[in-house]
């Protein structure tokens, strides 16, 4: 019925979206989207290292957003500079650099858009097998750090006197968001990574009252997002990221709604 | 050996510095299995943040902190919890511990908050989160528990009975607790051993012989050594002789 690509976008969607569910609550919860997007525009860079040295193209954006990650913790502790400036000054100067690299490697022939926006007919059974494995561990590590990573998002110090070392959780849960949007750079495309982490997560904590409730959500969520955006990439030709995303906006907007009933049926 | 193991934490000269001024220098202290040991002081004198260098709290810290328990239960004085969760009263109960539910029920039920377990925890009171955060103290029932002002915004019966409460769990859990609070009358009536600081260790001791102190009498005004008064009269008969107090 389908061709096989479409087949391939939607099982690399759907773990894409099984990922980005919790990680997105936690991205909402910690006010981490600007974060998000400074390592989701260092990616570039990490696409064009995998094509000069010939790496798979996850595998090298986790090093360099992994770097780029290091790099900011150690400016934070070194400068004055406040935060939001640091993550701008990282985010825009390491998609420019991509882009000046990108200049020079001539002999390759770059799909910009695609890097840019996400390319379903990218994907190919490579790629699946590094979302699905990549995600599993991604998850399950997730589901090892929930509990420090949790409490110190409610109250640093609480976890911090109670023992729950807070502070290797924060650096694992970097190292973590690196990794995830090294899996979903193919589809969702680097400018709108950030999107899929946020949007499905704000559009459940619209409609949740605890937080395994608001992770659930999130999921059902991007999976919905997902399975949306693809048939319409499919059915206008246009790019997946963009696709997937409006179908996201269009959840979060019907999650508003929900609200507004519910603000009318208390009064 | 045994008196080894009854320590809970050790202060040794700890003390904290920022901005190359001292936050609080030069406290020792010992918080010991089934002892309250109360810190008093006036506003900025060091109170939270010697309860800080105490739960390890500070990393940079002068001097030396021994911690030898891992289960504690911490009341901070101030706390701000971000309302972008969705947190009920429950989940917050499981915050640093997987608690059975009896166990919640049971510190819910103690601290007077039961009918409040499924709300959310950014609708409640002043008062009614302070005694959710007892309860969550409490409910992982702690060997070192550190109160910072507990009972602030609570109604004044209330303010009673969760001290009594505390004295309570002292007894029954027999862990150590360090306290700080502005209430002078409890901290007299209720504590057996009292750090009075002002940037450091301004006396210590049972609270009689921090009362009869001279460094206390100067912070506090002599209506505070009043406040000793009254409960020496209530408790400790043998040692008057005036006959219009003995009927208390």
């Amino acid at each position: 019925m389908f061709d096989d690509f479409f087949i391939r976008a939607l099982f690399a969607g759907i773990g894409i979206a099984l990922v980005t569910g919790p990680l997105g609550c936690f991205v909402v919860w910690r006010r981490l989207s600007y974060f998000g997007d400074t390592l989701a525009h260092s990616a570039l860079l990490g696409v064009t290292m995998a094509y000069t040295f010939d790496l798979n193209i996850a595998i090298s954006v986790f090093l360099i957003s992994s770097i780029i990650a290091l790099i900011l913790i150690q400016l934070q502790k070194k400068t004055n500079l406040p935060g939001d400036a640091l993550l701008g000054l990282l985010a825009h100067s390491s998609l420019a650099v991509g882009l000046v690299v990108i200049g020079f490697l001539t002999f390759i022939r770059f799909d910009i858009m695609g890097l840019l926006f996400g390319d379903i007919l990218a994907v190919n059974i490579n790629d699946i097998l590094i979302i699905w494995s990549g995600g599993a561990i991604i998850l399950i590590v997730l589901k090892l750090i929930w509990k420090p990573l949790f409490a110190s998002t409610v109250n640093y110090e609480l976890a911090e006197a109670e023992g729950l070392n807070p502070d290797r959780a924060k650096a694992i849960f970097t190292i973590l968001m690196a990794a995830v949007i090294a899996i979903s750079i193919k589809m969702v495309g680097l400018l709108l990574i950030t999107g899929m982490l946020i949007i499905p997560a704000a559009m459940a904590r619209n409609i949740s009252d605890s937080p395994q409730k608001m992770v659930i959500y999130s999921i059902i969520g991007g999976l919905l997002s997902v399975v949306l955006g693809l048939f319409t990439s499919l059915e206008f030709n246009t790019s997946s990221g963009p696709s997937i995303i409006v179908a996201s906006l269009i959840l979060f907007i019907l999650s508003l709604l929900n609200i507004k009933q519910s603000i009318k049926l208390k009064n | 050996m045994s008196l080894e193991n009854k320590i809970l934490v050790k202060l040794n000269n700890a003390g904290i510095k920022q901005n190359n001024k001292w936050l609080v220098e030069g406290v020792t202290l010992t918080v010991e299995k089934g002892k309250i040991i109360t810190l008093i002081g006036p506003n900025g004198s060091g109170k939270s943040t010697t309860a800080k260098i105490a739960l390890g709290i500070y990393k940079n810290i002068e001097g030396s902190v021994e911690k030898y328990t891992n289960k504690v239960g911490y009341v901070p004085q101030k706390i701000s919890i971000d309302w972008t969760l969705p947190l009920r009263v429950y989940d917050f109960m499981l915050l640093t511990e997987n608690i059975k539910d009896e166990a919640i029920d049971e510190a819910l039920t103690l601290t007077g908050v039961i009918h409040l377990k499924n709300k959310n925890l950014g609708n409640l009171s002043g008062g009614e989160f302070q005694r959710v955060l007892i309860a969550r103290a409490i409910s992982k029932k702690p060997e070192l528990l550190v109160l910072d002002e507990p009972v602030q915004g609570v109604d004044y019966t209330g303010e009673i009975a969760l001290y009594e409460l505390i004295k309570k769990i002292s007894d029954s859990l027999n862990c150590g607790i360090l306290l700080i609070s502005h209430d002078l009358h409890t901290v007299m009536t209720a504590t057996d051993h009292v750090v009075c600081l002002n940037g450091h260790v301004c006396c210590s001791g049972t609270p009689i012989d921090v009362a009869k102190n001279n460094a206390y009498k100067t912070l506090f005004g002599e209506q505070a050594s009043q406040i000793l008064s009254i409960y020496e009269h209530k408790h400790d008969h043998e040692h008057l002789d005036e006959g219009n107090i003995k009927k208390n």
